[in-house]
C-alpha cells in the first residue's frame, strides 16, 4: 500500500529534556522518524523543547519549534499549523503521554489530526495496568498475579494475601519512577506513598515478585497489513529484579532453546496483533529458569531505549521504519536500508554477540545510594560487539571510562569473602567487577549463581575471562596467550599489567605474528546478503571485511555514554561535525560507543566504528584508516583526554592543538598565560597536603571554592567555607584522586557569564554570550542561563570580548572554544577556558542562527573567518530572548543531594524562546516542568548566610499570595521582620512531609547549610520534596527567577509559540 | 586438535576439532539461525551435508533430546565459531561436544564462519572437507572427486510402513527424511499418520485409506527420487496431494515444472514469505537447496508463495488434483511459529471436501 494520501501535514512530538529512563534514544529515534517522514514528502512540524538535540535542527523537519511540552503550547501550535497527522510513538513517554492529553482534551477531534500509528486506545490499553491485564487474561497470555490498587488500604490488603515480596510499578512513568520492590509491610506502605504520587493517574500496580527469573525482551514491528516481525530479542545477564536500563543486556538472547526462543516470539506477535499497534513495540518476559513457564512483565508501545539499542545492536532502524508504517507503508515495500537488495520485512539475524552496560552517574555522587532494583538509576549505556561473549563483555566495560581497563577494580581486590558475599546479593553498578572479584576468590561458579541468580552460561563465561587472567599472571606470555587474551578482548595494558611484560615485549610478540584485530561488517543478515553498510566492529579473526578507500579522510571522536555533565551536546556536535567534513569533501569517520545515538546511526557518517574510545581500539582504528587527522574538539572531555596519547602515537590532531588544550587545563601554566595576557582570575594554589590547603585557604580568605584537578562537570568541586569544611573536603578528595592535587581558589561570589567562541589563529568570532541566573558557585550546567546578557554593561561586555580574543590568540585556538567568566563590582575575571566544544554549542547555534560546528570545521581544515560570511567579534543578537534552564533526575537518584552546588547535577535541559525576558523564563520553568501557583505554603529554611538578601524574595512571595511556614531559625528571624508567618519545627520531618503529600506545602525555600551531609534535616526535607515532585530552591536567585515568572504569568497575555525565526 | 576445513575452490581454513575427528566429505552450507542447532544436527533434510551456523556461539544450551527432529544426526559435519563447554539449561542432558561424539559425527571449532558464510554465497555451495590430517593436494583430489550421493534419500527414509493411529483424518506420508516437526504438527490436528518409505508404489499407499498424501521434506535434488515422482504422478487426481520442501519440489516436477539448484540455498528461520492471496507476510523457517522454477509452472499450477527476497516460488497449488505444497517448513524446527496454521488449514479444507464430497 502506498502512504497514506490525506497526510500532506506531520507533527511530531519529542521528548523533551534528558533524565534518567529518557535520553538521547529519542533523538535518535526523532531524527530518523523526521527524515523517514521527509523522505516520504511530507511536510514536518517538530515540537521539542530540549535545544541539545540534532533533531530540532532546521534541517531535520520543515518547522521547528523549540517550545516547552505542555498541553497549551501543542494545543497552540496545532492552532496554527494544522497537521492532519500526529505520530506520538517516538518521543517516548512524554510523547506519548501528550498525544493522551491532547486528545482527551478534544484537541485533536477539533482539528481533525488524525493519530498516526498506534490508536490511542490500543496506546491506553498497553499503558493502562488494568486494561493491559484484561486484554492478556483475554487472549490468553500469561500475567503474573497482581491487582491495580489505588490506595494505601488497598495495596496492603493485596499484599495479605499474595505474600512478600512484591513489585510496585506506577501506572505511566519513565523508568519505573516510584516503584520497587517490597520485602515487607514498611516497605510497601513507602513504595505505595511516592509510587501512587508519581502515577500520572494515581493508580499503581502491585504483583508477585519473579524476582530471578530471566528477563527477555522483544522487539517487534508490525504494519497495517498485519504483518509483525522481530527485530531483535534481548536477554538480560541481571535476571528479573533489576531494571532492564540498569541491567547488562546482550543480544540477541544466549540461554534460550529455539523452542522457547519461539515460544516468546509468538507470544510477542500475538501481543502486538491484540495491541493492533502499527509500528514498533517492545514486550518485556520473564522466563522461568526451570521450566517454559513465562509471564509477560510489560508491553511499551512505542519506540523505546531498548529499540534504539535494538536498532543499532541489529543493524535495522526501527525508528525510522515506524515512522514509514505510520504513514501507511508496509513493511514488505519498505527497502532495506543495509543491504539494499532485500525488503524491511524480515528478521535481521546477528553473527556476532553485542553486550550493553549502563553507564551510572555514581562516580560522581558517590555518596548516593548504588543499589539497583526495579526503579532505573543509569544516565546512559555503552555498547559492544564481538564474535565472543567475553570480548563483547570487556569492550564494553572499557567503553564505560571508569579506570577501569578489565574487569579488576582496586578497591574490590580488597574486599573480604564475607564483603563479596554481601554484594553478590545486594547488586549495584559494581556487580560485575564483585562477580570476577569473587571467582578470583575462589567463589563457584554454582555459588555465585545462587547469590546472583545470573545464569551459570554467563558465569562461566566470566571465569573463563578469570582464568586467563591467571594464566597471564602465571604463565610465560607466548603467542599462543597473547593471541588468546586478545581475542577475549583484554586491552594491551591489562595484558601487560598481568603478565609484568613491557609494552615493547607484547608489542614484539604482536608484530612478529601479525596480532592485529580485523573489522567486520554489521550487516543484518549474518553475511547471506551483500551489503555495503559502512558499520564495523573489531575482532581477532581470519578476515578484514573492511573497505579502505583512497579518500582523504578525517576521523571524528564521540564522547560515548551520556553522563552527568557529558551529555547530548556532544553528540550534536560529532555529527554536525560529521556533516561538515562530508560536506567539505572528505571521508568522516567517527567511533563512538553509545547506541543510543544520532552518531552511531550507520548513515550518519561515511563510516562508523562501534569501538570502546580507548586509545588502543582508537588507534586500531586509525592504523588501519591513516586518516588525515583526528578531531577530538566534539567529543567532550572524552576525546580531549584521548589527545595527548594520540600525539605521543605520532597521530595529527586537527585543530587546537594538544600543547594549548594542556595549558587551559594544567593549573599552573593556565595562570601564567593569563598573568602574560594581563586578564584577572580569581586567586588560587595547587596543593597536595592538608596543611598545604589550610595556608592556602588563610592566604585566600573563606570562603574558598575547591577541587580537584582535570574534571568533568565540576566533579567534587566544593566552595568551603570555614576550617572543619576544608579538612573534611581534602581527606575526601586525596582519596578520590591521589594522581592529581587539589586546586584552592579564591570563591568570588558574583555573576557568571559565558562565551562560545569560534577562532582561526586570526580571527575570532562570538556567536553569543549568555548570562547565568544564579550567582557563582552552581555549577554552570545547573544554573538557567539567558542569552543575550541582560544585565551586564557595555563595559563589561567590551572586557570580555577582549579577554576572549586575546585568549583565542594566545591559545591559537581553531575551532571552538568556551570561556567562563565571574563579574564582581563591574570587573571581568576569568575562571576557566575549554578550547573545545561546549555543552552550549547546540543551544547558540540555534538560536543565533550561526552554524557553530561547520564554521569550526571549516576553520581546522584551513578556511579563514574573513573569507566566510559570519563576520568576526560578537555576532549581533536579534529580538529573540533565550532562557535554558537544567533539569534534574533526583526523583531516580536515592540520597543525591538536591541542592545547587559547584558539582554539576542536572541531566538535560530545556529552552525557553520568546521575544521578552520574562516570558522565555515562564516557558523555561514550564518546559523544565515547573508548575505555577498563585497561593499555597511555601516552606522556607534559609542558611545563616542568605537571610539577609532573601527579604525581598520573602516579600515577593507574599506579595503573589504564597503563605509562608518558616524552620527555626528562619521563623526568629522573620518575626525580627515582622514576617507573617507559621513555624514548624525542622525536625518535624512527619508533618512536613504530610502537608507536602497533601499539596498545601507547593515549594520549598531551602539554603542549604553544608552539602552531601545526609543526615541533616535540610537533607532530609528536600529528599522529601524531591521524591513528592515538589520544586525546591536552593538558590535565591532561581527562586528571583521563578517569581519574576510568576508575575510575568500573572501579568501579561496569553504566551504564543512560535519557531525560531519569527522571534528573531 | 587442529582441524582444516578444505574447500572446493581450494581454500583452507584452520580449527580444531571437536565431536568425532574423523576426516568427512560432504557439500558445504549455512544455516543463518541464532538458535535451533540441536533441531539442525538431526533434521533429515542435511543428509549429506556440513553445516555451518552463522551464529558463533554454538551449543548454549546444551542439547535435551527433546527437540531432535529424528533420530539421530544427520549433518555430515559441523562447523562453528565456538562451541559452548559449559552450557546450562533446565534441559539440558549434555554438551554439544559430547552429543557429536557419541553420534561419531565430525566437528570443527575455532573458524572464521563469516569468512566461510562469505566464499559459499559468492561461490555458491561447494564441495567440502573437515579432516585433522596435514593438508594435502591428495585430500583435496579426494574433495574434488567427491560427488553428493544420488541415493540420499533412501538413507534417511524409513524402511518400513509405520502406523500412529488417531481419531482423525488419515494422512499418508511418503516419506523423503521427513522432521519430526511435521509429525508432531498433524499430530496435534488428531491425524491418523501411515508413514510409507519413499520408494512404496503408489498402489501399496492406495491400500491404505488415507484422506490425503504428503510428500515430505527431505536432502538432495529432487530429480534424483524417480520413483517418487512416478508414485506423485499415479496419485495425482486419486487422492488429494500436499508436499513439503522436497515433496513440494517433487509434486511440482510430477506436475511438469521444473526444479533447479540455487546458488546457496535457504537455511534459516528469518525467511521471509509473501501470502500472493493476502498479501500477507510470513517468517518461516527454511531449508533447502534446490527451488521450483517459477517461470515453469503449468496451466494448472498456481503460484501461492513467493520469496520476498529473491522472489522464488514457496508454493503453489493445483486445484484440479487438490494438491498444494509449500517450499518453507510449516512445522519449523527451528524457526518461527507463523506458518502452523498452514496445517490447520490443510486439514480444514481436506474435511470439508470429505463432507462434501459424501453430501454429493
Amino acid at each position: 500500500m502506498p502512504k497514506n494520501n490525506s497526510l500532506r501535514k506531520v507533527l511530531v512530538i519529542g521528548s523533551g529534556p534528558i533524565i534518567i529512563g529518557q535520553a538521547a534514544e529519542f533523538d535518535y529515534a526523532g531524527t530518523q522518524a523526521c527524515k523517514a517522514l521527509m523522505e516520504e514528502g511530507l511536510q514536518v512540524v517538530l515540537v521539542n523543547s530540549n535545544p541539545a538535540t540534532i533533531m530540532t535542527d532546521d534541517n531535520i523537519a520543515d518547522k521547528v519549534y523549540i517550545q516547552p511540552l505542555t498541553l497549551e503550547a501543542l494545543s497552540s501550535i496545532i492552532e496554527k499549523e494544522r497537521p492532519q497527522g500526529l505520530l506520538p510513538t517516538l518521543g517516548g513517554q512524554t510523547g506519548l503521554n501528550l498525544a493522551v492529553e491532547l486528545k482527551e482534551a478534544g484537541i485533536l477531534d477539533q482539528f481533525n489530526v488524525k493519530l498516526l500509528g498506534t490508536s490511542l486506545a490500543s496506546i491506553k490499553k498497553a499503558e493502562d495496568r488494568e486494561s493491559f491485564r484484561q486484554l492478556m487474561l483475554d487472549i490468553g497470555e500469561p500475567i503474573p498475579n497482581s491487582r491495580i490498587v489505588e490506595s494505601l488500604e488497598e495495596g496492603l490488603s493485596f499484599a495479605g494475601t499474595i505474600g512478600y515480596p512484591i513489585i510496585i510499578r506506577p501506572a505511566y512513568t519513565l523508568g519505573g519512577t516510584g516503584g520497587g520492590i517490597a520485602n515487607d509491610e514498611k516497605e510497601l506502605r513507602e513504595y505505595l506513598h511516592t509510587g501512587l504520587m508519581h502515577s500520572r493517574i494515581n493508580q499503581v500496580l502491585l504483583e508477585k515478585s519473579v524476582a530471578g527469573w530471566k528477563e527477555i525482551e522483544y522487539e517487534v514491528m508490525r504494519d497495517s497489513n498485519d504483518t509483525c516481525i522481530i527485530i531483535c530479542n534481548m536477554e538480560n545477564m541481571d535476571p528479573v529484579g533489576i531494571h532492564t536500563g540498569d541491567s547488562i543486556v546482550v543480544a540477541p538472547s544466549q540461554t534460550l532453546t529455539d523452542q522457547e526462543y519461539h515460544m516468546l516470539r509468538s507470544s510477542a506477535l500475538k501481543i502486538i496483533r491484540a495491541l493492533e499497534i502499527e509500528g514498533g513495540c517492545n514486550v518485556q518476559y520473564a522466563l522461568n529458569p526451570k521450566s517454559k513457564e513465562y509471564i509477560v512483565i510489560e508491553v511499551n508501545p512505542r519506540v523505546s531505549r531498548s529499540s534504539a539499542l535494538a536498532s543499532k545492536a541489529a543493524g535495522y532502524p526501527i525508528a525510522k521504519i515506524a515512522a514509514k508504517i505510520a504513514v501507511g507503508l508496509h513493511l514488505h515495500e519498505i527497502p532495506n536500508a543495509v543491504t539494499k537488495k532485500t525488503k524491511a520485512s524480515f528478521e535481521p539475524t546477528l553473527d556476532y554477540v553485542v553486550t550493553k552496560i549502563p553507564k551510572w552517574p555514581f562516580d560522581k555522587f558517590d555518596y548516593a545510594n548504588r543499589t539497583l532494583g526495579t526503579q532505573m538509576k543509569a544516565t546512559g549505556e555503552v555498547m559492544a560487539i564481538d564474535r565472543t561473549f567475553e570480548s563483547s563483555l570487556l569492550k564494553a566495560v572499557i567503553s564505560l571510562e571508569g579506570k577501569e581497563t578489565g574487569l579488576r577494580k582496586k578497591e574490590i581486590e580488597t574486599m573480604t569473602k564475607e564483603e563479596l558475599d554481601y554484594k553478590l546479593s545486594h547488586p549495584d553498578d559494581q556487580r560485575i567487577f564483585v562477580i570476577a572479584e569473587a571467582m578470583r576468590k575462589d567463589f563457584s561458579v554454582s555459588e555465585i549463581q545462587h547469590l546472583t541468580q545470573i545464569d551459570p552460561w554467563f558465569l562461566h563465561k566470566i571465569k573463563h575471562i578469570i582464568d586467563a587472567e591467571r594464566r597471564l599472571q602465571k604463565e610465560p606470555l607466548t603467542k599462543e596467550l597473547l593471541e588468546l587474551t586478545e581475542a577475549m578482548g583484554f586491552t594491551d595494558y591489562e595484558i601487560q599489567a598481568l603478565s609484568g611484560q613491557s609494552y615493547a615485549m607484547v608489542d614484539t610478540i604482536r608484530r612478529a605474528h601479525k596480532l592485529y584485530p580485523v573489522y567486520k561488517m554489521v550487516d543484518t543478515c549474518a553475511a547471506e546478503f551483500e551489503s555495503t553498510t559502512p558499520y564495523y566492529y573489531s575482532t581477532y579473526e581470519e578476515e578484514d571485511e573492511n573497505i579502505i578507500s583512497k579518500k582523504e579522510k578525517v576521523l571524528v571522536i564521540g564522547s560515548g555514554p551520556i553522563r552527568i555533565g557529558q551529555g547530548i551536546e556532544f553528540d550534536y556536535c560529532s555529527v554536525h561535525a560529521v556533516w561538515a567534513l562530508q560536506k567539505s569533501g572528505y571521508e568522516s569517520i567517527i567511533i563512538n560507543n553509545n547506541p543510543e545515538t544520532v552518531s552511531t546511526d550507520f548513515d550518519t557518517s561515511d563510516k562508523l566504528y562501534f569501538e570502546p574510545l580507548f586509545i588502543e581500539d582508537v588507534f586500531n582504528v586509525i592504523r588501519k584508516e591513516m586518516p588525515k587527522g583526528v578531531i577530538v574538539q566534539f567529543g567532550g572531555q572524552t576525546a580531549i583526554n584521548l589527545a595527548p596519547k594520540l600525539v605521543q602515537k605520532g597521530v595529527q590532531i586537527l585543530g587546537t592543538s594538544v600543547d594549548s588544550i594542556d595549558v587551559a587545563e594544567d593549573r599552573k601554566r593556565f595562570e601564567r598565560l593569563l598573568r602574560e595576557l594581563k586578564i584577572s582570575q580569581p586567586k588560587g594554589t595547587t596543593v597536595t597536603s592538608y596543611l598545604e590547603a589550610k595556608k592556602a585557604a588563610d592566604w585566600l580568605g573563606y570562603p574558598v571554592l575547591v577541587r580537584p584537578s582535570y574534571v568533568i562537570g565540576g566533579r567534587a568541586m566544593m566552595v568551603v567555607r570555614n576550617e572543619e569544611e576544608l579538612e573534611a573536603y581534602v581527606k575526601e578528595a586525596v582519596a578520590l584522586s591521589s594522581e592529581y592535587p587539589i586546586l584552592i581558589d579564591q570563591y568570588i561570589e558574583g555573576k557568571e557569564v559565558e562565551v562560545d567562541a569560534i577562532a582561526d589563529r586570526e580571527d575570532v568570532l562570538i556567536p553569543g554570550i549568555m548570562e547565568h541566573i544564579e550567582r557563582s558557585g552552581v555549577h554552570s550546567g545547573d544554573s538557567i542561563c539567558v542569552y543575550p546578557p541582560q544585565t551586564l554593561s557595555d563595559q563589561v561586555i567590551q572586557t570580555i570580548l577582549e579577554d576572549t580574543k586575546k585568549l583565542a590568540s594566545a591559545l591559537q585556538v581553531t575551532g571552538l572554544m568556551n570561556i567562563q567568566f565571574v563579574v564582581k563590582d563591574e570587573k571581568v575575571y576569568v575562571i576557566e577556558v575549554n578550547p573545545r566544544a561546549s555543552r552550549t554549542v547546540p543551544i547558540l547555534s540555534k538560536v543565533t542562527k550561526v552554524p557553530m560546528v561547520q564554521i569550526a570545521i571549516d576553520l581546522i581544515l584551513g578556511t579563514k573567518l574573513k573569507d566566510l560570511p559570519y563576520g568576526t567579534g560578537l555576532y549581533p543578537s536579534t529580538n529573540l530572548i533565550a532562557v535554558k534552564a537544567p533539569v534534574f533526575s533526583f526523583v531516580k537518584l536515592n540520597n543525591v543531594d538536591s541542592a545547587l552546588t559547584p558539582e554539576m547535577k542536572s541531566t538535560g535541559e530545556v529552552l525557553g524562546i520568546d521575544n521578552q525576558y520574562e516570558r522565555a523564563l515562564v516557558k523555561a520553568f514550564k518546559g523544565a516542568g515547573y508548575p505555577f501557583y498563585d497561593k499555597g505554603v511555601v516552606l522556607v529554611s534559609l542558611n545563616e548566610a542568605s537571610k539577609k538578601e532573601a527579604l525581598p524574595t520573602i516579600k515577593a512571595l507574599a506579595e503573589i499570595g504564597f503563605s509562608l511556614l518558616a524552620t527555626e531559625g528562619t521563623s526568629d528571624y522573620f518575626k525580627q521582620h515582622a514576617i507573617a508567618h507559621e513555624r514548624i519545627s525542622k525536625a518535624d520531618l512527619t508533618a512536613i512531609e504530610n502537608r507536602m503529600k497533601n499539596q498545601e506545602i507547593v515549594m520549598l525555600y531551602n539554603t542549604p547549610t553544608k552539602g552531601k551531609a545526609t543526615d541533616r534535616d535540610g537533607f532530609k526535607i528536600r529528599n522529601k520534596a524531591v521524591g513528592l515532585n515538589v520544586p525546591c530552591f536552593t538558590s535565591t536567585d532561581t527562586l528571583n527567577a521563578y517569581i519574576k515568572a510568576c508575575k510575568a504569568l500573572r501579568d501579561s497575555d496569553e504566551l504564543t509559540y512560535e519557531t525560531i525565526d519569527y522571534y528573531c | 586438535m587442529e582441524a582444516h576445513i578444505l574447500l572446493e575452490d581450494g581454500t583452507i581454513l584452520n580449527g580444531k576439532a571437536f565431536g568425532s575427528c574423523e576426516t568427512v566429505i560432504g557439500e558445504i552450507v549455512f544455516n543463518t539461525g541464532m538458535t535451533g542447532y540441536e533441531e539442525v544436527l538431526t533434521d533429515p533434510s542435511y543428509g549429506g551435508q556440513i553445516v555451518t551456523m552463522t551464529y558463533p556461539l554454538v551449543g548454549n544450551y546444551g542439547i535435551n533430546h527433546e527437540d531432535v527432529q529424528s533420530d539421530q544426526i544427520q549433518v555430515t559435519g559441523f562447523v562453528v565459531k565456538e562451541w559452548s563447554k559449559y552450557p546450562n539449561h533446565w534441559q539440558c542432558q549434555q554438551t554439544l561436544d559430547d552429543y557429536l561424539k557419541e553420534h561419531h559425527i565430525s566437528g570443527i571449532y575455532g573458524v572464521d564462519t563469516r569468512l566461510l558464510t562469505k566464499k559459499i554465497r559468492n561461490y555458491g555451495t561447494m564441495k567440502c572437507m573437515i579432516t585433522t590430517e596435514v593438508v594435502s593436494d591428495q585430500l583435496f583430489d579426494q574433495v574434488k572427486s567427491y560427488t553428493f550421493p544420488k541415493d540420499i534419500v533412501s538413507k534417511v527414509s524409513t524402511q518400513h510402513i509405520k502406523k500412529i493411529d488417531s481419531k482423525g483424518l488419515t494422512i499418508g506420508i511418503v516419506d523423503l527424511g521427513i522432521k519430526k516437526g511435521i509429525l508432531d504438527q498433524l499430530k496435534r490436528l488428531s491425524c491418523s499418520l501411515v508413514v510409507f518409505p519413499y520408494d512404496t508404489t503408489p498402489e501399496d499407499i492406495l491400500a491404505y485409506p488415507c484422506d490425503a498424501v504428503l510428500f515430505s521434506n527431505g536432502p538432495g535434488d529432487p530429480k534424483d527420487v524417480d520413483s517418487a515422482i512416478h508414485t506423485a504422478k499415479t496419485l495425482m487426481g486419486q487422492v488429494p496431494l500436499r508436499g513439503i520442501c522436497l515433496g513440494h519440489q517433487i509434486l511440482a516436477l510430477a506436475l511438469g515444472a521444473d526444479t533447479y539448484k540455487l546458488k546457496f540455498g535457504h537455511r534459516g528461520s528469518n525467511h521471509p514469505v509473501l501470502e500472493l492471496e493476502t498479501n500477507k507476510v510470513l517468517i518461516t523457517s527454511q531449508n533447502h537447496g534446490y527451488a521450483v522454477r517459477d517461470d515453469s509452472l503449468t496451466d494448472d499450477m498456481e503460484a501461492t508463495y513467493t520469496n520476498i527476497n529473491d522472489q522464488t516460488n514457496e508454493g503453489f497449488r493445483c486445484v484440479k488434483y487438490q494438491l498444494e505444497t509449500v517450499q518453507f517448513h510449516p512445522e519449523e524446527g527451528p524457526g518461527p511459529e507463523d506458518t502452523h496454521y498452514i496445517f490447520d488449514k490443510w486439514i480444514k479444507q481436506l474435511i470439508t471436501n470429505k463432507t462434501h464430497q459424501l453430501e454429493v
